[in-house]
């Protein structure tokens, strides 16, 4: 099957300022990093802090423009796209916000916001079609009509994503990017709205770029995973393998911190060693060779290529095989 | 139109301002009063009914001859004695409660210019034998809409360019700035003694030039909020939706913006009244005749022996920015969030 989003050797660097005689190095955000997204398939990314999972998201949907590397979306690359093509192609491609609470204008009511999209795209015209495919839209996100008429700041954090996700779904889209659309949210909250994405991810054959730190979550909605780390893919797997049979020692310390639910059975955590190297100075090599306990001498020569280490499965790592 | 609750409890917390909430009303009061000061204070009549027939003077001109074919047919002045005497035996004519316009001189003085205060000119006459309540009315008025027009174009402008520069950043905003430090560095006075040295120059003469130098004012401000607010994510999500830059700023930022910029006003508004003063005072202002608080002030300082002139320019221009300072504080409170509705 054609992927609907391929992504090929992206990179973003940050520039900072340097000193008075020393050139400013970049923030190396994103690097090298290819993956795709098939037709209703939810690729879910996850890492730390600072890996660069969220400035892959504005990318995708060009609220950033990368340093090189290509997105193409439905065979059209988007990062040299024109006016029209933007225009289209943004009429396709809708993100989810973190942030509940920043993510709606607190200045407009519910139906000027879920019927921005549709203004702008010329969808449903005229007052009384735009209020009712406003009305359907909030049905769909388990909202009522009787929300209308309010703001954001009289609704609670969960409803607020809500809103947030009828917006993105007005334009009837092929592609959300969800940049850790749960994080903000409280645990009995989180379940709720993991739901309904899934629900309408499925309902209505989504494609979907998950991004979340939990695991868990990933797991749970996620068809395929990519654990990220400093930039730089390290493991790319079905969901269900890459949680089982981790290849790559950086997802099998991630896996190992993800909390059992069974207070009596023995955990063992595998604790990594030192903090996150500066983006700005990575490590040469394998970047994670600084934390790694099976790092050799070899991992500080080259970057290590992804290698396919079983079905769909791929890894950065040169030790997979032995570890 | 239904307000929303936000603006409810906006308008809640100026009426409970006391000082500003009266402030407001009574600078209404007088801005409207002055604006009809044609009907207030004028050397012609409001209405005449002569021979059956009815003029209005204050609205049109008739020359002498439309009242006796014996007299000259020049445009009337309606404070001579002799088209006086010709119209009242024949009817009647209706003043306005000061008989005197700004520019009229007063013919009648009994000591010579500048007259104390008198039944007749209740704040006297400056030292040309103007009406100085005459000129204090149209001065008031001119003052306030030269601050209005002044205001409200460098906001228009200052907002613009505070958008474009806080919305684009990087090298629009860098460049922007440094245009900004370097025009704002202009000596702004020397140019305008300059420019009067070469032309008189007129209200709009004068606002245009003022506006060159004042929309800089809100700048800073609108920037800030403009960089602030790019980056929040609903501009970010208005942004994937692929609405169009100039909708984004005008619908999503600028209205966020907004609270910062219109706590403003008042004291911008009280800051062009002010440069208009000031520069009146000093002569290169508004073209020489014209009513103008300013000229006031100079001429309570030319004639220390007449007080009433120097009294009267303190009192009018300390109240009307006095005025201007309270409903600016109500209007500043009124827009903070840590108020709380009374």
């Amino acid at each position: 099957m054609t992927p609907l989003l391929q992504v090929d050797g992206l990179v973003r660097h940050f520039p900072t300022r340097g000193g008075l005689f020393t050139p400013g190095r970049p923030v190396r955000a994103v690097e090298d990093v290819s993956f795709s997204v098939a037709p209703g398939e939810v690729l879910g990314l996850v890492g730390e802090s600072g890996s660069g999972k969220s400035t892959i998201g504005n990318l995708v949907l060009r609220l950033d423009e990368p340093t090189a590397g290509r997105i193409r979306f439905d065979g059209q690359d988007i990062t040299t796209a024109g006016e029209a093509a933007l225009a289209a192609f943004r009429r396709r491609a809708q993100p989810i916000f973190q942030d509940p609470f920043g993510s709606l204008d607190p200045r407009m009511t519910v139906e000027q916001i879920v019927a921005e999209p549709l203004q702008v795209h010329g969808l449903a015209k005229g007052r009384a079609a735009r209020r009712a495919r406003v009305a359907e839209l909030l049905n769909i996100v388990g909202l009522s009509e009787q929300h209308l008429t309010r703001y954001p700041h009289q609704f609670s954090g969960g409803q607020r994503q809500r809103i947030g996700i009828a917006r993105a779904l007005a334009v009837s889209p092929d592609l959300i990017v969800a940049d850790e659309p749960v994080s903000a949210l409280d645990v009995s909250i989180q379940a709720q709205i993991v739901n309904l994405l899934r629900d309408l991810q499925q309902r209505l054959g989504l494609a979907m770029i998950f991004i979340a730190h939990d695991l868990a979550v990933v797991e749970y909605v996620s068809d395929r995973v990519a654990v990220l780390y400093l930039g730089r893919i390290m493991e790319l797997a079905p969901a269900r393998q890459i949680v089982r049979t981790p290849k790559h020692p950086y997802t099998q310390a991630l896996l190992s911190a993800v909390l059992e639910p069974d207070p009596d059975r023995k955990h063992t955590r595998e604790v990594l060693q030192g903090d996150l190297p500066s983006p700005i100075n990575p490590p040469s090599g394998c970047v994670f060779r600084t934390r790694c306990r099976h790092a050799i001498a070899a991992c500080a020569e080259a970057v290590p290529p992804l290698r396919s280490v079983g079905d769909g499965h791929v890894s950065a790592c040169i030790r997979a095989d032995e570890l | 139109m239904s307000l929303s609750p936000l603006t409810q409890r906006r308008f809640a917390i100026f009426r409970a301002h006391k000082r500003g909430f009266w402030s407001l009303w009574i600078f209404l009061a007088l801005f409207l009063l002055t604006l009809f000061a044609e009907f207030i204070a004028n050397d012609r009549p409001l209405a005449i009914h002569f021979d059956g027939r009815w003029f209005f003077p204050v609205l049109h001109d008739y020359s002498e001859d439309a009242f006796d074919p014996g007299l000259m047919p020049l445009e009337a002045d309606y404070t001579d004695p002799e088209l006086r005497q010709v119209i009242e035996a024949k009817g009647w004519m209706l003043w306005p409660v000061i008989p005197f316009s700004y520019a009229s001189i007063v013919k009648n003085l009994p000591v010579p210019a500048p007259a104390p205060p008198s039944w007749q000119n209740l704040l006297g006459t400056d030292d040309q034998a103007r009406d100085v309540l005459s000129r204090v009315i149209y001065g008031f008025r001119i003052s306030v809409l030269f601050g209005f027009t002044l205001t409200i174009l460098s906001s228009v402008i200052g907002i613009a360019a505070g958008a474009v520069q806080g919305f684009y950043g990087g090298l629009t905003d860098l460049l922007f700035q440094r245009f900004i430090e370097i025009w704002g560095g202009m000596p702004q006075l020397f140019l305008l003694i300059i420019l009067s040295s070469i032309i008189a120059p007129s209200f709009w003469i004068l606002l245009a030039f003022l506006l060159l130098f004042s929309w800089m004012g809100l700048t800073g401000l609108v920037r800030a909020e403009f960089l602030r607010g790019r980056n929040l994510d609903y501009v970010r999500a208005a942004k994937a939706l692929g609405v169009s830059d100039i909708a984004v700023m005008w619908r999503h930022i600028l209205p966020n913006a907004m609270v910062a910029t219109l706590t403003f006003l008042p004291f911008t508004l009280s800051g062009s009244v002010t440069i208009l003063a000031s520069l009146d005072f000093l002569g290169f202002g508004l073209p020489p005749g014209s009513p103008s608080l300013g000229e006031l002030v100079s001429q309570g300082k030319n004639n220390l022996q007449a007080p009433w002139l120097g009294i009267t320019a303190f009192v009018v221009l300390g109240g009307v920015l006095t005025l201007l300072i309270f409903i600016g504080e109500a209007v500043r409170d009124s827009f903070d969030p840590r108020r709380t509705a009374p």
